[in-house]
């Protein structure tokens, strides 16, 4: 066999987001202990830069498809498109956050450099084609993230946090070992095709029902990471806990990702066994939206309400999964676009209006915003307009386009109660709408100062990307129906 | 660019124009909502012309590609049908200004933005020829109402506006699932398209399938409507609007269900549709007859217009279901004359509230020996309302008993009930407001119509009589509309008008 050891010149172009993103990220861990004394100053737009740059490659490497490394890394539209997701939102994340921890007084370097690492992970998560890139980009962007969840290590709640979101991530992550253990020893290979191939003609392997339980095993891990019932349990303390921009960046970034993966993993290597785990899937996205959405009612801290509401949108995503379709694939991806793009603008907001400490967090601390600070509460009822799914919104579009391409599929009933449920989150999120607009201020709001330019720089372009996802979704909706082909 | 475009663009302009300007300089905000509304108004006058001439096939047609995949137009049009209730809105938008002149001091910009607002998303729900396209105009119309009644509402206007909206919501969200599927099995939003595929029957529906989508459809309308036993958010909803709000509501927004069973059900879901008129017609007919029983023990004023407004929408649903010409065209008369004076009856209501800061009934009395000119226009009001003859609602219903007579003749006899409880309630009610000893507080209060409010309510009075005497302006590019669309719902109507409408011979003769 002639097998070239010397990677390509392509295969580097191929990896070069990620690349960029660990020098990048190094690069901020070495200036800081130069810097010394001076400390964070700059180091966002160091940041920033980074992620721009690797923004810029992540294009560059999608235009030269291919894959890379022996096949372990695959770029085609689909990774690009979840490249290009989760660094902007880095960008967003890193924008928003910086006048958040010079608030905090933990205003350092490694802040963002772990952004940029776990970032990376997110990008070899989506570009990955074999089942232990999967794992090591999981690792990478989890262990980031889990220190980000506990960055403030004084306050309780971060470390309460980071904790539960450790223990219950590294338990996920065991399962789906296990399940990349299974599918070896069924199949002999990680690579996603030969497993599909192996798997997925019927008759030629006795080992279906055995690939049935590592299907099992892999997906508890999926769903862990991406939010979905009955491993949604987490999801809640973590979000809350964790300080208001690492929450904007878990509930947009590394669940793209791992959503990213999800499907790609059950639509190539699993494609074949559809019919097995698509009933499972099926159960899964609707119990994920009841529970979150019912959850939700009766919460009173807001972000805990954005957490429940989170899991709930993943249960939409898991509708157009269930649907084991290109189209339903596109919808996924459209959808998740537009509620990264939402819930980025959602938490910006937070982020602005929790005050120091984070003291200000449940719904009624936001009593009177529409009169005291009528842009940033009109932004924010824009982006909680497109939650519930208000036309003229990327949330509309999105919903609408995954429980079209369901009922496509004939998942008749699975649309009507999803849409149902869409019904009664409107009630929710009505309830911080009403708070904002319909009651007087209190005391505290006269407090609030202006927001950071970074945090309203995030608010306007989120804004402007959610009715752009909801008046003109051609362009978006295109780029993720050509990418949604992930079988060859 | 065609009018109807500009018609329909101009109050989404204004709307970012308002939110422009400086939040200090309210005069200017108003002044500038004034004239934005009125120029609106006299330009949708341009629209009657080419329709009244022919209102059989669209007017003022626009079909533009909006997204490729899946294909959603922007397709917009206007028939008879459509028109006048365009029209309607395009006038209550100014008129509802004026009346909140002096009224509304808090937060002035974002009050007349989302009047402006509204307007759009109404026009829009009237003009939509594509499915798609019409839910999201129906789902736009629900933000700006929903802040009208939660910030510039009563004491219990958080509670009414959230019930509003998740109503409203709930229901609208199975019409989405059946408008789904209508363009999976049909491919396309595009709503001729899709009548013309069912006429030619490239594209059938099961009886069965027919009536479930039928009733997705319904349930949205009917809420919306409100039918009985839906009509619970409405009550709430009017008795803590402001005035304008109140205004838009009744005069406008209930027209949306009605306007969705003709548009919609009927030509798409004829079989269903004619299946369930008598349970539907049933629940009609309760809801004329409670909602006036109801109104009639009503304390607060608004409550008793409010459930007076269900009382005469289930005239509407009936004549609607009644599946002949005479019944429909009565059907979409009593819309507009119920968008006329109970729009009317809202406004002058606010202007009682806005003199004397309650609602209830008892709190008045002799108002008509302090404010004359008040009273006068009350009493033409309450009159139109009742159906008294050479006034717009008694054609309308007249029309409508007459259509329910030659469907099933008991269905009128019922329904004629609630003209006469009608004529209890709001007697009864001018009787304990504008007559009678005044007590002290009322004369303390009381003044009669300023310039400016007489400008509000003199148009809807000057309809009133006009639409009583000289409804054959309005009836015939009606009548050409309605036609058409009982034609669609595959009923032989030309038999039926010739057998039993005689009297409508004018009418008749132009709508066939």
């Amino acid at each position: 066999m002639d097998v070239n050891l010397i990677p390509q010149f392509a295969e580097y172009v191929r990896m070069l987001p990620e690349i960029t993103l660990i020098v990048f990220g190094t690069i901020i861990m070495f200036l800081e202990g130069v810097a010394g004394e001076k400390r964070a100053r700059g180091m966002d737009g160091v940041a920033v830069l980074g992620l721009l740059v690797a923004l810029g490659f992540s294009i560059v490497a999608g235009m030269s498809a291919g894959t890379a490394f022996h096949d372990m890394i695959i770029v085609d539209g689909f990774a690009t498109f979840f490249r290009m997701l989760v660094i902007t939102v880095g960008i967003f994340v890193v924008l928003s956050s910086s006048s958040y921890m010079a608030r905090e007084k933990a205003d350092c370097g490694e802040f963002y450099a772990l952004i940029l690492f776990s970032l990376s992970g997110q990008c070899i998560l989506a570009s990955a084609n074999e089942l232990i890139m999967v794992f090591i980009g999981l690792e990478i962007s989890s262990i980031a993230t889990y220190i980000l969840a506990g960055f403030l290590r004084d306050d309780k709640r971060n470390n309460e946090s980071a904790v539960k979101y450790f223990l219950l991530g590294s338990f996920a992550t065991a399962f789906l070992l296990y399940g990349i253990a299974w599918i070896y020893g069924i199949t002999g290979s990680t690579n996603l095709d030969v497993i599909r191939q192996a798997i997925g003609t019927p008759g030629v392997n006795s080992g279906a029902s055995l690939a049935m339980f590592a299907v099992a095993l892999m997906f508890v891990g999926f769903a862990f990471k991406v939010s979905a019932a009955p491993f949604q349990i987490w999801a809640p303390d973590v979000y809350q806990g964790a300080p208001a921009p690492v929450t904007m960046f878990m509930s947009a970034a590394p669940k793209a990702a791992a959503f990213a993966v999800f499907i790609r993993v059950f639509m190539t290597a699993f494609g074949g066994l559809a019919h097995q785990w698509a009933p499972v899937i099926w159960l899964s996205a609707l119990a994920t939206m009841v529970i979150g959405n019912f959850a939700a009612l009766t919460q009173t801290n807001i972000k805990r309400v954005l957490a429940y509401s989170s899991i709930a949108h993943a249960g939409y995503v898991m509708v157009a999964i269930a649907t084991h379709s290109q189209i339903g694939t596109a919808a996924a991806m459209f959808y998740l676009a537009s509620y990264a793009v939402m819930n980025m603008g959602a938490f910006a907001a937070i982020t602005h209006l929790v005050r120091k400490g984070e003291t200000h967090t449940e719904i009624r601390d936001l009593a009177g915003l529409g009169k005291q600070q009528p842009v940033t509460a009109a932004l924010f009822a824009l982006f909680l307009f497109s939650m519930v799914g208000i036309p003229l919104t990327g949330g509309f579009f999105g919903k609408f386009y995954i429980f079209k391409t369901a009922i496509d599929s004939n998942l008749i009933w699975l649309s009507i109660l999803g849409l149902l449920n869409s019904a009664v989150a409107a009630y929710y999120y009505l309830r911080i709408i009403v708070v904002m607009y319909f009651h007087e201020p209190g005391e505290s709001m006269e407090s609030l100062a202006p927001a950071a330019l970074g945090i309203q720089v995030t608010m306007w372009c989120a804004a402007l990307a959610t009715l752009a996802l909801g008046i003109y979704p051609s362009f978006v909706l295109e780029m993720a129906g050509r990418a949604a082909v992930l079988t060859p | 660019m065609n009018l109807l475009i500009a018609v329909l663009i101009l109050p989404l302009v204004g709307f970012f124009l308002l939110l422009l300007f400086p939040r200090k300089s309210e005069a200017l905000i108003k002044q500038a909502a004034l004239a934005l509304s009125l120029v609106t108004f006299l330009l949708s006058l341009g629209l009657i012309g080419p329709v009244i001439v022919n209102g059989m096939t669209p007017q003022f047609e626009t079909n533009l590609p909006w997204i490729d995949s899946p294909a959603i137009r922007f397709h917009i049009s206007l028939d008879g049908l459509s028109l006048w209730l365009v029209v309607l809105a395009t006038l209550l938008t100014p008129l509802c200004v004026l009346i909140s002149w002096n009224y509304i001091k808090d937060r002035v910009k974002e009050y007349y933005a989302f009047l402006m607002l509204l307007s759009f998303g109404l026009i829009g729900v009237f003009v939509a020829m594509d499915l798609f396209l019409f839910y999201v105009f129906w789902e736009v119309t629900l933000v700006p109402m929903y802040f009208l009644i939660g910030i510039w509402g009563h004491d219990r206007r958080i509670y009414a506006t959230v019930k509003f909206f998740l109503y409203t919501m709930a229901g609208s969200v199975l019409m989405l699932a059946a408008i789904i599927y209508l363009y999976n099995r049909a491919g396309t939003f595009d709503y001729p398209a899709i009548l013309a595929m069912l006429r030619n029957e490239t594209f059938t529906m099961g009886p069965q399938l027919q009536m479930l989508l039928f009733l997705a459809f319904f349930l949205a309308f009917a809420i919306k409507v409100p039918l009985w036993p839906l009509h619970t958010w409405l009550p709430d909803a009017h008795v803590e609007a402001p005035t304008a709000g109140s205004v838009m509501l009744a005069a406008v927004m209930l027209k949306m269900g009605t306007y969705g069973l003709v548009r919609f059900c009927l030509p798409m879901f004829g079989d269903a549709a004619r299946k369930s008129a008598s349970w539907i017609c049933t629940l009609a007919i309760i809801g004329i007859i409670v909602g006036a029983l109801v109104a009639m023990v009503q304390p607060n004023m608004k409550k008793l217009v409010a459930y007076s407004s269900v009382s005469h929408l289930g005239f509407v649903v009936l004549g609607i279901f009644s599946f002949n010409q005479v019944g429909l065209d009565g059907a979409v008369y009593q819309m507009l004359n119920h968008g006329v004076s109970t729009g009317a009856l809202f406004m002058l209501v606010g202007f009682l509230y806005e003199r004397r800061h309650s609602l209830e009934i008892k709190d008045y009395g002799g108002v008509a020996t302090v404010a004359p000119k008040m009273a006068v226009a009350f009493a033409i009001t309450m009159f139109a309302s009742i159906g008294l003859p050479l006034l717009n609602n008694f054609v309308g219903e007249f029309l409508v008993l007459q259509g329910a007579a030659m469907a099933y003749f008991r269905w009128a006899a019922f329904a004629g009930v609630g003209v006469i409880l009608s004529a209890c309630y709001m007697l009864w009610l001018y009787q304990r407001t504008f007559l009678g000893e005044t007590p002290d507080d009322v004369k303390h209060h009381m003044h009669d119509l300023t310039g400016r409010e007489m400008a509000a309510i003199g148009p809807l009075l000057i309809l009133m009589i006009w639409m009583g005497i000289g409804s054959s302006a309005f009836l015939p590019s009606i009548g050409q509309a309605n036609a058409e669309i009982l034609k669609r719902s595959t009923l032989n109507v030309e038999t039926m008008v010739q057998q039993q409408a005689p009297s409508l011979g004018q009418e008749v003769r132009l709508g066939r």
